[in-house]
This record gives structure tokens, sequence and C-alpha cells, in this order.
């Protein structure tokens, strides 16, 4: 292909997935001239796989996101067709918000944003690849042939990159939902010594909703109380006629033609050799792995407002298409289910994520950046994410200034990046609560109050916003105060309020304080108990609520959140060379040696490394400053 | 230029101490992971052999520069050699030797190491180790050696405890109990501990992540439930805490009654020992401090057995004051009285003296007539009452066996017993314990459970610390495989 020179950019990102759109709007919202390439301009911020956003860690990921100054929260606010806070019944910790998308509205608004953007170019190209000088990039050639210069460019191949669609016994080239797929890229980046690896997901069906029997499910409507995920998201917006889900089950009769079809199911057949995740199996994989379960739930779900499409939730499968249609048939109100689209598993190409650093810049290639699934994750939320960071921080480097991060204790996305850089992957990662070890920290409630700050730093979060977050967490601080100073008498009307919460009757006054610490009073009742109004604002309410309620146990973390700043403190020289440490284990040693840990705290969280390595490593480090000291 | 040098690398070790700070014991360790550390590896009096050993980068050099003999440094790994340890200074012979030359990393410590093999007794064997730190060792501290194995990964700390435990047993029991956790006893239980607690955590969890999904919710009783299990089962390990003391350092035992009234022979009997003298004068026994006896199975520390004999010394207030300091440090006391005679003021004095304490009451010399009666005794008190004679060797089992009733009394005696035989182990239990009533507490006040989980890895993390094994996203894993999940 003859090569012509195209314009020069600050930063180029490739890929307008869910991780691409984030990262080019962060970056031309920092004021980088920012390119936009996408194989298909009609499958930006597309979904092709279900269509909802949100739910446990990922819901909080969204939070975080718009506290941030990304997209994804205003977008899904502007496009759900449904909303519903899932774990309301449990601690703070672990709510979170889930939205349905119209997954064409998604895509057009996003793709309306970017294209009313300032500083942002978007366009349809393949990129083929990457111009490296001197361990820099400086930039890519297409596949049209243009040479496209910039300071930093950030990768967003998704499941594109030598991406094979299989259904059955059929395999295909292609990227998700039938898209070109992103060949030379990937062999270009082998060829500059990154080590990729093949990872395996797939997607259910889509059937008709026309024929449905849903007389033969279980409707799941959304929540009447208005919720977002955009921080700037106004309740008088909150969509009234919601769409519903519905559920329904597998039987016996679905797993013994499962069971009866094993050698046609890729999966087994060995057809596929990618990883897939253990959080997202195949249906034929549940079937196999879980034998004694007689039935798997399967949610129905619309794939938006003005289209038919279902998408079969929770039954993704690549069996060839003559089972796929038994399976489902033999589904209680999809017998007669019209199929629109089949399930197919695909196969593609990600990068061993310990290859970047936790701004998810290369180790090996400065000022290039790669985000989102091809760095082993799975989920819009976490390439977003990861999308967004890896935006700021593209953006970043072409204004030679320093990186972004966020750590453990600051955010989910930290949690995601740092076990991505730092653990590796042998799956398409998830994120889950579980994965976080300050989650009463991490909350779905108080991203803003942990973030807004940074995005205002960084540009993303514009001076009205951010007085009205200054406004906000002036009355926090102003309500937990008066909540102090109030008192509860043991009035007769208190005490039937106890008596109805299940508490001991009070002998004295108390503060509105302590008073609110017994289980299940509410703020809400200090205030009409007192006869004062503390707060008017319900979020603030809650944010004085949480932080009296859960005292104890935030204390507990945050202790724990101590002990690994000073570990994070202990910085390890980037120059260290790992063989000169004698007594490390080889185990530890490759570990090292592959991941280069940045910090103590960085090289404890790495499997397969014991305490004595860890205290071999800190007592060398200190050693190594001595003798450096004398050297001179 | 030396000065400003010399002042940045008193500024860094200034800052490198006050960081050990921040990081504690583990730490500080490694503050002297690369000396040479030397010691006495065999109990202090005990045997004709001594080992002194030695174990760092500089083991073989020091070593060598008191060694008479081969040239250390040049003899292969793993081979012993004879030959003498000599003062460098005095260049006086200090003791005739047999001496290991052992390199990294097929050691004990996983560094180089040597043994030196003495024939002296107790002041030979320090005068060695004395010369060994003048010539560049440090003294090492209590189970550094075994320390270093586990900091070189050689045994994990469950692991590493047991060793010390076991080069300390007194007794063929003490060896069994080691055994068994160096086997893994103490390890399968805290592992099984663990998975409990990791089964219950991952079923919240599932909870927590995939609420659309119809599982059981993990109800607060369960969990409740479960907590209260696990701190029951701690509870019996923290009970067997105080025997495994016993176990490791042998059970403090006063031997106490007024002169001439059998003790030296009590002692005899119990050290299975006829070298001692046993006659009607008082006083005529060795002058040792201590002794260790095994009484089925249950190690005793005799304490102050010189002092046993010495009771009837010119000065009697020497002796009393003597009995009151050993019965002061004893675990046990074995209060002997002379039946042919009738009770004294002294032997009352004693009476008094040991109520609150563990003790046995035996009425010596029943054979010689029976002024004082089991029945006069059981009056004054409940302990156990043994009527013998020790000289005839009569009744000498119902006292054994007392000993070891009292012991392990509502403790199967089972040799599969699994005992917490040190503090860190006893600590870190007690900790996750804590915090299992931690759960329980949270649950009585109504917190959400994904709140109360906290309190629950808390224990599972600590618990995880006693066995120094750490498998990042065990809970993960056990998500996974233990639910059928997927989109």
């Amino acid at each position: 292909m003859k090569t012509y020179e195209s314009n020069e950019y600050d930063v180029i990102v490739v890929g307008a997935g869910h991780a691409g759109v984030e990262a080019a709007l962060a970056s031309a919202r920092m004021g980088e001239k920012t390119l936009l390439l996408t194989i298909n301009l009609d499958m930006v911020a597309f979904m092709p796989c279900n269509p909802s956003v949100g739910g446990p860690a990922k819901g909080t990921v969204v939070r975080e996101i718009d506290a941030l100054g990304g997209e994804m929260g205003k977008n899904i606010d502007a496009t759900y067709i449904q909303m519903r806070m899932l774990n309301t019944g449990k601690g703070p910790a672990v709510r979170a918000l889930r939205a349905q998308a119209d997954k064409w509205q998604y895509h057009e608004r996003m793709k309306d944003t970017i294209e009313n953007e300032p500083n942002l170019t978007l366009r349809q190209a393949v990129a083929d690849e990457l111009i490296v000088e001197d361990g820099v990039c400086k930039g890519l050639i297409t596949n049209t042939g243009a040479k496209y210069y910039a300071k930093s460019v950030v990768l967003t191949t998704g499941t594109a990159a030598r991406g094979k669609i299989i259904i059955g016994e059929l395999a295909y080239s292609s990227g998700p939902n039938n898209s070109l797929p992103s060949v030379k890229l990937p062999e270009n980046l082998e060829k500059l010594g990154f080590k990729l690896r093949r990872f395996k997901t797939g997607t259910p069906p889509r059937v008709d909703g026309n024929t449905i029997d849903y007389s033969k499910t279980q409707e799941e409507p959304g929540d009447k109380e208005p919720r977002h995920f955009s921080y700037t998201s106004k309740d008088s917006d909150y969509l009234e006629d919601q769409m519903s889900c519905y559920m329904t089950y597998t039987n016996t009769v679905t797993h013994d033609i499962i069971r009866a079809n094993l050698d046609r199911a890729p999966m087994f057949s060995g057809v596929i050799k990618g990883v897939g995740p253990r959080y997202c199996p195949s249906i034929e994989d549940k079937v196999v792995r879980f034998a004694d379960k007689d039935r798997h739930q399967i949610f129905l779900e619309p794939e938006g407002r003005h289209t038919k499409e279902i998408y079969v939730g929770d039954f993704s499968t690549s069996m060839p298409e003559e089972v796929q249609l038994k399976m489902l048939h033999s589904v209680a109100g999809l017998e007669k289910a019209e199929l629109m689209r089949p399930g197919y598993a695909i196969e593609y190409d990600v990068i061993e994520p310990w290859q970047l650093k936790h701004t998810l810049e290369t180790k090996n290639i400065k000022h290039l950046f790669t985000a989102g699934q091809m760095n082993g994750t799975s989920g819009y939320e976490e390439a977003a994410g990861q999308g967004l960071i890896a935006g700021i921080n593209a953006a970043l480097s072409a204004q030679n200034k320093p990186g972004f991060t966020l750590q453990r204790d600051e955010a989910y996305i930290g949690v995601l990046i740092d076990d991505l850089v730092t653990k590796g992957t042998n799956e398409p990662y998830r994120l889950l609560t579980s994965r976080a070890e300050y989650r009463l920290l991490l909350r779905h409630d108080n991203a803003d109050l942990r973030l807004t700050e940074k995005g205002h730093e960084l540009g993303l979060i514009s001076e009205d916003r951010y007085k009205e977050f200054q406004d906000k967490k002036q009355a926090i601080s102003q309500a937990m105060e008066a909540i102090k100073k109030v008192t509860i008498h043991p009035t007769d009307e208190v005490q039937e309020y106890l008596a109805s919460v299940k508490q001991d009757r009070l002998n004295t006054g108390v503060s509105g304080a302590d008073f609110l610490k017994r289980p299940r009073v509410t703020f809400d009742a200090v205030e009409k108990l007192s006869g004062e109004t503390l707060a008017t604002d319900r979020y603030v309410k809650e944010q004085v609520e949480i932080a009296l309620k859960y005292e104890g146990y935030i204390k507990k973390e945050k202790t724990l959140v101590d002990r690994l700043h000073r570990l994070e403190s202990k910085k390890i020289p980037v120059d260290i060379d790992y063989n000169a440490i004698p007594s490390l284990a080889t185990e530890a040693r490759q570990k090292f040696e592959k991941i280069r840990p940045e910090s103590i705290a960085q090289a404890e969280r790495i499997s397969g490394v014991n305490p004595a390595d860890l205290a071999i490593l800190t007592a060398y480090i200190q050693q190594g400053r001595i003798a450096k000291v004398k050297n001179k | 230029m030396l000065y400003p040098s010399l002042f940045f690398v008193v500024v860094e070790w200034a800052l490198f101490l006050l960081r050990l700070f921040y990081v504690g014991e583990k730490m500080a360790q490694v503050l002297t992971q690369f000396d040479t550390i030397a010691a006495i590896s065999t109990p202090i009096g005990e045997g004709g052999i001594s080992i002194v050993r030695l174990s760092g980068e500089d083991a073989v050099a020091i070593a060598n520069k008191l060694f008479k003999g081969a040239d250390l440094t040049k003899v292969p790994s793993h081979t012993i050699h004879y030959g003498h340890i000599v003062d460098p200074k005095t260049k006086d012979v200090v003791d005739e030797t047999m001496v290991s030359v052992l390199r990294a990393p097929k050691t004990f410590t996983r560094e180089d190491m040597v043994e030196i093999n003495c024939h002296g007794g107790m002041i030979v064997t320090n005068d060695i180790l004395q010369l060994l730190l003048a010539n560049g060792a440090r003294m090492a501290d209590p189970g550094e050696f075994t320390k270093r194995a586990f900091m070189n990964g050689r045994i994990d700390l469950t692991q590493a405890e047991s060793v010390m435990d076991i080069v300390r047993a007194k007794t063929d029991k003490s060896r069994q109990v080691a055994m068994t956790q160096l086997a893994g006893g103490l390890l399968d239980k805290i592992r099984t501990m663990r998975q409990e607690l990791l089964d219950t955590m991952a079923h919240e969890e599932v909870n927590i992540d995939y609420p659309e999904y119809d599982m059981d919710d993990l109800t607060s009783q369960e969990m409740k439930k479960k907590a209260e299990e696990v701190s029951k089962q701690i509870d019996q390990l923290l009970k067997t805490a105080q025997e495994g003391k016993i176990i490791r350092n042998g059970l403090a035992t006063a031997i106490v009654g007024r002169p001439n009234v059998g003790k030296s022979s009590l002692l005899n009997y119990l050290t299975q020992d006829d070298k001692a003298i046993v006659t009607d004068i008082a006083g005529t026994t060795r002058d040792t401090l201590e002794e260790y006896v095994s009484v089925k199975g249950v190690p005793l520390k005799l304490i102050d057995t010189a002092g046993i004999h010495h009771t009837e010394d010119k000065v009697e207030k020497i002796g009393v004051e003597r009995s009151k300091k050993a019965i002061a440090e004893a675990d046990l006391v074995l209060l002997l009285l002379d039946a042919s005679q009738d009770l004294t003021d002294e032997d009352k004095n004693l009476l008094n003296l040991t109520a609150n304490k563990k003790r046995i009451i035996i009425l010596n010399k029943q054979d010689l007539g029976t002024k004082i009666s089991q029945e006069m005794i059981r009056e004054i008190t409940d302990n156990p009452i043994i009527v013998t004679s020790i000289l005839k060797q009569e009744n000498m089992d119902a006292l054994e066996n007392a000993i070891e009733q009292l012991f392990f009394s509502g403790i199967e005696n089972s040799q599969n017993q699994i005992l917490v035989t040190n503090q860190r182990q006893a600590g870190l239990l007690a900790k996750a314990k804590q915090s299992l009533e931690d759960v329980v507490n949270g649950i009585d006040d109504a917190m959400p459970l994904d709140l109360v989980q906290i309190d629950l890895k808390n224990a599972w993390d600590t618990l995880g610390e006693i066995t120094g094994e750490s498998a990042p996203d065990e809970l993960i894993t056990q998500l996974f495989s233990q639910f059928c999940l997927g989109k």
C-alpha cells in the first residue's frame, strides 16, 4: 500500500467502542487535538452483547467515570429503557444501579456527542501499523495508506484483533457483530515485541419479541424511585415509561439437547482454543460443569425501544444454529420463538496486561497506551474505565506531564487496573465487589466525593459542576455538625418510634447522631422526632447516615488503607536488577522481572510471592540505597 | 569528600531504622538477614556432646579462623572433619571437635552452615560460642535459624514453629505433638476452618455480585451460626494452648514438704536415677537446679531440686524461703506429708502456702503407721490424695495417674491431639476469635451482611497468617467453583 502523509494530532485513539470513546473524549476535553479511528462508524459505542450498563462493582465504575468527567453515565441516563437499584436489601457498600439500554440510541447519542466535541475528529479506518522510533510511538498507518503522526496513541481493539466468530462447525474471521476484524495491527504488535494471547467470549441468540409467549415468564419491571448514573442528571428527567425484562428457565429437555450435541459444541470439540471467562460461561458450559442443576435462569431483555429483537440473557452459546433452535424452543415462553441472530463465540487477541504501567502506557514503547477488552477485561464498564484513564494519560503524556493513576482505595477503576498490571489475567477479567479490599470506602454513593476533585484538576469537570460539588460537601459537613448537636428526648413519640423499629426504650436524651447509630433508625426519623431540618438533599442525608451508622466498619477499612499507603510509599527503583538479589526464590525473581512492580505494596500483591521474597526485596532496596550513597 | 558521604550513610541508616518501626517484626528480621549467626543448639547442661551452629555467608570463614585441622574453606560440602578449636589470640586449644561444613542451598537455613560438635561441658561450649562471636558471628536470636529457614522459603511458618518446638521437646509426648504439627496437623485444622469461612463468604459474595440470580440468600442466622461454630473450634485449640505451652517447656513442678519427709526419694523415683544418695540425713543430693522428667507423657520440669535437700540446712529460714520461691514458680505442687507422724505446724504452713496451686498431696511412709489418714486431709482439701510408701514404691501408679489426669482432664489424650504450642499461634487464634465475635455482634446489631463480612474476612485472613500461606483470589476462585453464574 502506497502511503501518504495525513494530518498530525496530539492523540490518536484506535477503536470507538466503550474504551475508545472515553479515551478520545477525555483527551479532546483536556485540550488535545484528537483523532478517533473506528473500523465501522455505525458501531461507535456499540453493545455487541447484553443491552445493559451497570450492576455490582460495574455500576460503581460508571459513577466513577462520571465523577472524573467521563461520558458513560450521562449517555446511559439519556438512553435507558429501564433502571433498577440492585442489592437494596444489603449494605451501602454493595448497592448498585443497573440500566437496560436502548443499544441503538446509546450508540447514536454517543456518536453525536463525539461529533459535537471540539478538538475531536471521528473517522472510519483500520489501523494497520504503528510508527515507532527508538522505543517511542510516533503515530500510525491505516489500511488506506494514511500516515498519521501523534504525540500519543491509544489502542482499543476490543474483540476485533484477529477476531474469529464460531458457530458450531462454522468459523470465520470477523470482529464483533460481523464487523471487519483487525488483522495487521496485532501482527505489528507482535513484531514490536508484545506478548499476545487468545481469549474467548460469546453472546447468546436474539429472538423476535413478537414470537415470545410472555405469559409463561416472570416480569421484571424497573424502579419507580428515580435514580441516575450521572451526578448531573435530574430527578425530573427520570423515565416513567420503562420497559420490562422477563425471566424464564431452561429445563431438563434443554439440558438433554445440549448433552446430546456436545460433540458439535466448539467449546468441547477443541475448535475453540481461547480461554473463556469462568463467570460468563456458555449455557453448554454450565450444563456440563453444574450437571446436578436441573434448570438455569434466562433473562429476556429488549435491545431497544424501536426494535423487536430480544436478547436471551444467560443463554450464551456457540452451538450450531440447528441445535440453538432446538435449545431455544425447549424453553418455556420460547417454544415458538423466531431466531433473529444466532449466538456465537468469538476468539480474539489480547495483550498480556503485565506489559502495562498503571497509566496503561506500555512498558516497552513510550507514548503508546492500550485499554479495554484488548487488555484482557470483559464488560463495557471495565472498558470505559480503562479508556478514560488511558485517554487522560495519553493527553498528559502529549503535554509532557506526569501520569494519572488511581489507587485501590480510591476507585474500582484503580482496583481493576492494578489487578491487570500486577496479576495479569488468565481469563477475561470481570470486576466484582469482592475484588476490592476496601469496598465500604468504594461506594456507589460516594464516587463524586472520592473523585470529583481529581476530575476537576484534570480539567474534565466544569466550574459550575465543581461549585455544586463543593456545595454538597459543605452541606454534608453542616448536616453532620447539626445532627450531633440536636437532642432526642425520651418522649412518648420517641419511645413509640423505637418500639416500631424493635429498639430498646430511651432512658435519657441522646444526640441525634447517637440516636441514628441505632439499628434501623433513619435520618428522616431524627429530623421528625427532633422537629428540626438538618439537611434538604436526600444524597446529603444518605452520606451522613452511612458515615454515622457504619462508622466502626469504615474505621476498620481505613486502618487497612493506612497499611497500604505505607507499603505503597516504599518505591522500587525502576532500574533494579533482580538477578543481583541473591536469596530471592526463582519464581519470585521471574515474576518481579516480568511485572517490575513500582512499590513494595504492588510487589506484595503479585501471586506466588511469599513474605520471605518481599522481606528480601525490601532489605535489598534499602541496602542498595545505602550502597549507592557509599559509592558517591 | 569523606565526611559528607559518611553523613549520608548515617542519615540513610537512621531513616532505615525509622522505617523499620513501621513495618514491624518481619522487616526487623530482614535487617540482619545477611550476617552470620551463631548459637549453641543443644540444650544447656544436657548430654555429653554439644553442638554450636553457624549460619550465614561467612559461616565457613569464621569457623575456619578457629579450626586447626583441614582448611574448611576448601573442603567439599556436607563433610565432617576432625580437628581442634584453638583460640586464635592465645593459641590455646579449647576443645577437640568434629566440624561439619554444609554449604547453601541444601541446608536447614538455605545458607552456608557449620556445625561444631564439641565434647566439653557447658563452659567449653560457651567458650567456643564466645570465640565465634569475637570472630565475626552474631549471637542468634531465639529461633533465628528457623526464621531464616522460613525467610529463605524453606518451610512454612507453622512448620518452622514446630521445628523450634521439636528442638526443645523434652519428652516423647512433646515430640509427638511437634511431629503432628510438622506433618500438618494444625495446618489441616486451620485449613478446614478457613475453608468453612471461605464457603460462607463466597455464598454472601455471590448474592452481592449476582443479585439477579435466584440463589438462596445467606441468612444472617446462617452466618452467625458459622461464626459461632468456628469460634468454638478456635476455643478448643486455645484451650490446648495452655497444655501446649506446658508440653514445650515442661510443667514446672515443685516437690515440697518438711525435712526428711521423702522428697529426695520422690525425686529419685521420678528421675529413675539411683545415683543420688538417699539416707535418713537430709541434704545429701546433687547440686542441680532443675531436672526434666516424663510422667505418663506429661513433661515435668522439677524446679529447685537442690533445694529439696537443703531444707534441713543449719539456717532453717533459708529452706522455707526457698520452698516459697519454688511454690510461687510452680504449675504443680507435689506436697509430701509423713503419714506416720502427726501433722506439724510446718505441714500446716505448707498446706496453706500451696492451697491455691494445682497440687497432689502425698501421704508418704504409710508403711510406718497412719497418724494422718486420707480422711483427715480430705476434710481440708479436694485435691487428689495419694497414700504411698515411696521407698517401697507402693501405689506409685496412682501418683502418676493423678499427675496425668490433672493436666489432661477434659482433653482427649489421643496421639493425634492437635495442640497449639506457641504464643504466636495462640495470639493469632485469639485475634481470629475476636473477629468472629465481631461478626456475631454485628449480626445482633442488624448490620448488613456485606459489612459483617469485613470481620469474617479478617478472621479468615488472620487464620491464614498462622500458616503463613497466602493465596490471592482464593475467594474469587471459590465463587466460581461453588456457583453457576453466567450471562
